[in-house]
């Protein structure tokens, strides 16, 4: 059995708060890149290399790469010979708040969603611990702005309907969006399980790096299809007309019940935000 | 790109085209959330507004805090939808700019046209890039709503998109 500390969960959230605003994921950089290299509008290709230079920028300056620091999700899956001493919860606020202090990050969470006073702290923080073999912990800690959290949508299909009227409603997500979600965009796609559950596959479908595909041969067909089909939409780098208006398509499915077909898609921006750590 | 200077001018925003790339120089004011709802409310309510709108143009933005020695902290573009039914009065009290991101209503879109004003998107997402366009930053109301306050921002080569005029 290992011991471990509360205080290693504080160091390694606050880390990773801070990674995930200041350091933009490499596999979207260099989608981005991608894009810039292949888009064929001349104003989509200047909002794009804007775009690039400001990862650039909000590394060297430690600044945040969107003013958007969002509300913050974090990830524990503890490994079951693992004995933590404390609070684990606590310990994980306690680096968000660290980050978010010392990070002159935005505090962006208001106590009450009706009353909506800021707690100045951008805690609380929707935290999922989960329980795994062995005696690792496993971090991760996902920021994502509200700009493309205000577009995401779930549908509860019918279990006789079919791939592609599901397909047809990831494109219209997509398409209904526009440019409020700050395209380029990555679409996280949740299918099956039950509503919470296809939500929560839609969030973490995003965790894949770009450029891979489901190694579930009709959802990885299904995956190329909605990809292609967003990109003919022509929305372009922030609305402006284009060919990037996604860098990708990630699709996870869970088994769901006789009577039911749940569906979340989740629209992620350019500025698709995680870190990671195993301790 | 051609240059804009700020406050606007009834004449310049007559010239702007939509889908036009232009570079904004001179003072805004930041509004977001609270700050709208706060100020149309003052408004109807037949009190004055701590802040003249009348001339000004508004940049929906809630910038990260100031680390020291410097302007601002990311200040990019919030979506501008949000604001659209504060949109008709405060035009009606002189607004005559506004910068965001993303789509607005088609009675936001008809009132910006009616009066004369323009509604300019900038870079989404661009926060850090766009900080480094901004020369002044000083909070003017409503600092208990934190990075929602009003601001007076100087702005320069801040890059925009004409796209309601």
């Amino acid at each position: 059995m290992r011991i471990a500390d509360t205080g290693l969960i504080t160091k390694a959230v606050k880390e990773l708060c801070l990674k995930a605003n200041i350091e933009l994921r490499g596999d979207i950089l260099s989608a981005l890149e991608k894009a810039r290299r292949k888009e064929r509008s001349s104003k989509s290709r200047r909002i794009l290399d804007i775009i690039i230079k400001n990862a650039a920028i909000a590394k060297k300056k430690r600044l945040p790469i969107c003013q958007d620091t969002g509300m913050i999700m974090v990830y524990l899956k503890i490994g079951q010979d693992v004995r933590i001493k404390g609070d684990v919860k606590k310990a994980a606020e306690k680096g968000i708040g660290q980050a978010y202090k010392e990070g002159y990050l935005r505090k962006s969470i208001v106590r009450d969603p009706l009353v909506r006073k800021n707690t100045g702290t951008n805690l609380p923080a929707v935290i999922y611990i989960d329980l795994v073999p062995g005696n690792k912990i496993d971090v991760r800690v996902a920021v994502k702005g509200f700009g493309c959290e205000n577009v995401s949508k779930t549908r509860m299909f019918k279990p006789v309907d079919s791939a592609r009227e599901i397909e047809d409603f990831v494109v219209a997500s997509v398409k209904d969006a526009g440019s409020r979600p700050c395209p380029p965009v990555y679409v996280g796609v949740g299918i099956g399980g039950t509503l919470d559950k296809a939500v929560s596959l839609s969030k973490q479908a995003v965790f894949r790096k770009l450029g891979k595909n489901s190694s579930i041969p009709h959802i990885a067909r299904m995956e190329r299809s909605v990809l292609k089909r967003i990109n003919g939409l022509k929305i372009g780098a922030m609305g402006m007309g284009g060919d990037a208006t996604a860098l990708g398509v990630s699709v996870l499915t869970y088994p769901t019940h006789i009577a039911g077909l749940p569906v979340a898609v989740n629209i992620s921006c350019h500025a698709t935000r995680d870190a990671r750590k195993v301790i | 790109m051609r240059k804009i200077y700020l406050p606007l001018k009834k004449e310049v925003i007559r010239k702007l085209r939509q889908g036009e790339e232009v570079l904004l120089d001179g003072p805004v004011l930041t509004s977001r959330d609270a700050a709208h709802k706060r100020l149309v409310e003052t408004i109807k309510s037949g009190k004055r507004p701590p802040v003249s709108i009348k001339g000004e143009t508004i940049y929906y933005t809630g910038p990260t805090p100031t680390r020291p020695g410097e302007t601002i902290g990311s200040c990019g573009p919030t979506t501008s939808s949000r604001m659209d039914s504060f949109v008709p009065i405060l035009l009606r009290h002189g607004l005559v700019g506004m910068i965001g991101k993303g789509e607005r209503s088609l009675e936001v879109k008809k009132a910006i046209k009616k009066a004369g004003a323009v509604y300019f998107v900038t870079i989404g997402g661009a926060g850090a890039y766009l900080s480094e366009k901004v020369i002044e930053n000083k909070i003017i109301a409503y600092e208990d709503l934190g990075t929602e306050a009003i601001r007076r921002l100087v702005i320069k080569d801040f890059p925009a998109i004409v796209s309601i005029v």
